[in-house]
């Protein structure tokens, strides 16, 4: 009997090293510290590439969403230099420190056949709605490596709410139906990302001070990193120079 | 307190049985049980050639094969029961081996033993870690089928309409859709839409019922995209009945078609 006592108890002890211990992500309590910020504007040098046009006319409803032609969304350059649809994030600084996602979904829009916002970031496991604002049915096809991947008709009007449990940058978004549809949603497992606005500016708020490494990823012209230390309650500024 | 600690000293046990065994895949069709050891063997002398040494569908015949082998390492079939974005159920994928892929390189496994199959489930899905840290979806709900009727084709044709089906297999089905050129499945392989006036066989099996789930579950890793949110089940069961009318046209003698009302 008092063997078995002691044989529980070993088991108990492994059974915390092997189960609780590595699912026990280390939440550290918040210190409410000034949170600093960490801004900055992404350039492209040099003659940004023509866009193509999207050629819609195999959906009168699409073609009809626009006045004139559409072109595509792959390299948005503003007048100042400022590069669009980059996704700025904290790559490495957290360890495995657990983040909650928020409870707020992120919303990606169908809309004139073709995504509002061109590129979505997101936390893992938070909701992603997508909305299909358009007249013709589309279908939504993230087509992730490390994700699930799903594949969903849309018709006018339906709501669609899904999540992905990992991080990944960047899911691929396609509609089948309407082949020059295209998008990518960026999943993170913490609330550090932003997603450059049409003057290439971004803002990473309310970092905890310490030292990361922050990469800038753009579907085309792909990634590129830095790194930096942030101090409490001091703003920092990072630029990037993405080049064709 | 004492069930709690017994409870604690079973959760340890299963817990190192666990990892004693290396995580083994398991897999379970009928009362039948794989031996992933065993299907390894079988994986090497059938399967390699084109499925490849690592599971990622690179054996050294796929470069000749279209559609492409399955990449087994990112545990997303076409064929399932499960909702789409879930994975498969172990009889799913017995089906798929036993039935074969109409219009692949995939052959019936029907020679092989029922056992044989089994221990080749417990190998495939060896080759993702999905396996292990999911669970397949949940087998969807096929309800009974309600009467054909002319009503129920009208609202699988305005439907096939509405839905945008014709923009990847065409007005008639034929599988030459606007989009049909532009498609390609998850990994970049062009992929044609099925043509629904062939008569060939469809790659997931030919029932009524057959149809009704490729339509509720979608063909993941291909454009084939998921019904089941957007319409209710009778009227997938009335897209059932319009895609059967486009095959049939097919399969009917020609005289009878030319002598029917002509709207096939």
């Amino acid at each position: 009997m008092k063997t078995n006592k002691i044989a529980q108890l070993a088991l108990l002890a492994i059974a915390w090293f092997l189960l609780i211990c590595p699912l026990t992500p280390s939440v550290e309590a918040e210190s409410a510290e000034a949170g600093s910020s960490v801004a900055g504007t992404v350039k492209f040098q040099g003659t940004p590439p023509k866009g193509t046009r999207m050629e819609m006319s195999a959906d009168p409803n699409c073609t009809k969403a626009h006045p004139g032609p559409v072109i595509t969304q792959d390299i948005e350059v503003s007048a100042a230099g400022g590069l669009e649809d980059v996704v700025v994030y904290v790559s490495d600084g957290f360890g495995d420190k657990a983040f909650p996602p928020p409870s707020q979904p992120m919303v990606l829009e169908q809309k004139g056949c073709s995504y509002r916002p061109h590129v979505v970031a997101l936390q893992a496991n938070q909701k992603l709605e997508v909305v299909n604002a358009d007249t013709t049915t589309h279908n939504i096809h993230p087509m992730p490596v490390n994700n699930r991947e799903w594949n969903k008709i849309q018709p006018p009007g339906m709501p669609v709410e899904e999540s992905f449990a990992r991080e990944e940058i960047a899911i691929p978004v396609k509609c089948n139906v309407h082949p020059w549809m295209k998008g990518y949603v960026a999943v993170f497992k913490h609330p550090y990302f932003a997603v450059t606005d049409k003057n290439g500016n971004f803002t990473l708020k309310d970092l905890p001070p310490g030292n990361y490494t922050i990469k800038a990823w753009h579907e085309k012209l792909g990634t590129q990193s830095q790194m930096v230390t942030v101090a409490a309650g001091q703003s920092g500024k990072i630029d990037f120079i993405f080049r064709q | 307190m004492q069930t709690k600690s017994r409870t604690t000293v079973f959760l340890a046990l299963l817990v190192l049985i666990a990892g004693a065994s290396g995580l083994a895949q398991e897999a379970k069709v009928g009362h039948l049980d794989g031996n992933q050891r065993r299907g390894k063997d079988l994986y090497q002398r059938y399967c390699i050639y084109c499925h490849g040494k690592y599971g990622d569908g690179q054996g050294e015949n796929a470069f000749y094969l279209d559609p492409k082998p399955r990449d087994f390492t990112t545990a997303v079939f076409k064929c399932r029961s499960t909702p789409t974005g879930t994975l498969p159920l172990d009889s799913d994928l017995y089906d798929t081996i036993s039935r074969g892929v109409h219009g692949s390189g995939m052959p019936s496994w029907k020679p092989l033993t029922r056992q044989e199959r089994v221990d080749l489930i417990a190998y495939i899905k060896s080759f993702s870690p999905k396996f292990t840290e999911e669970k397949p979806g949940t087998a969807i709900v096929i309800p009974d089928e309600p009467r054909n009727s002319p009503e129920s084709v009208t609202r699988g044709s305005e439907l096939f309409q509405s839905m945008n089906c014709w923009q990847c297999h065409g007005k008639e089905g034929r599988g030459n859709g606007p989009s049909a050129a532009s498609l390609t499945d998850s990994k970049g392989h062009p992929i044609a839409p099925f043509d629904l006036t062939s008569g060939t066989k469809l790659k997931c099996g030919e029932s009524d019922k057959g149809i009704f789930r490729d339509l509720t579950t979608g063909l993941d890793g291909t454009p084939m995209p998921s019904f089941s949110d957007a319409l209710k089940p009778d009227q997938i069961w009335d897209l059932v009945h319009y895609i059967a009318t486009l095959r049939r046209g097919k399969d009917s003698p020609k005289s009878e078609l030319s002598e029917s009302n002509g709207s096939h």
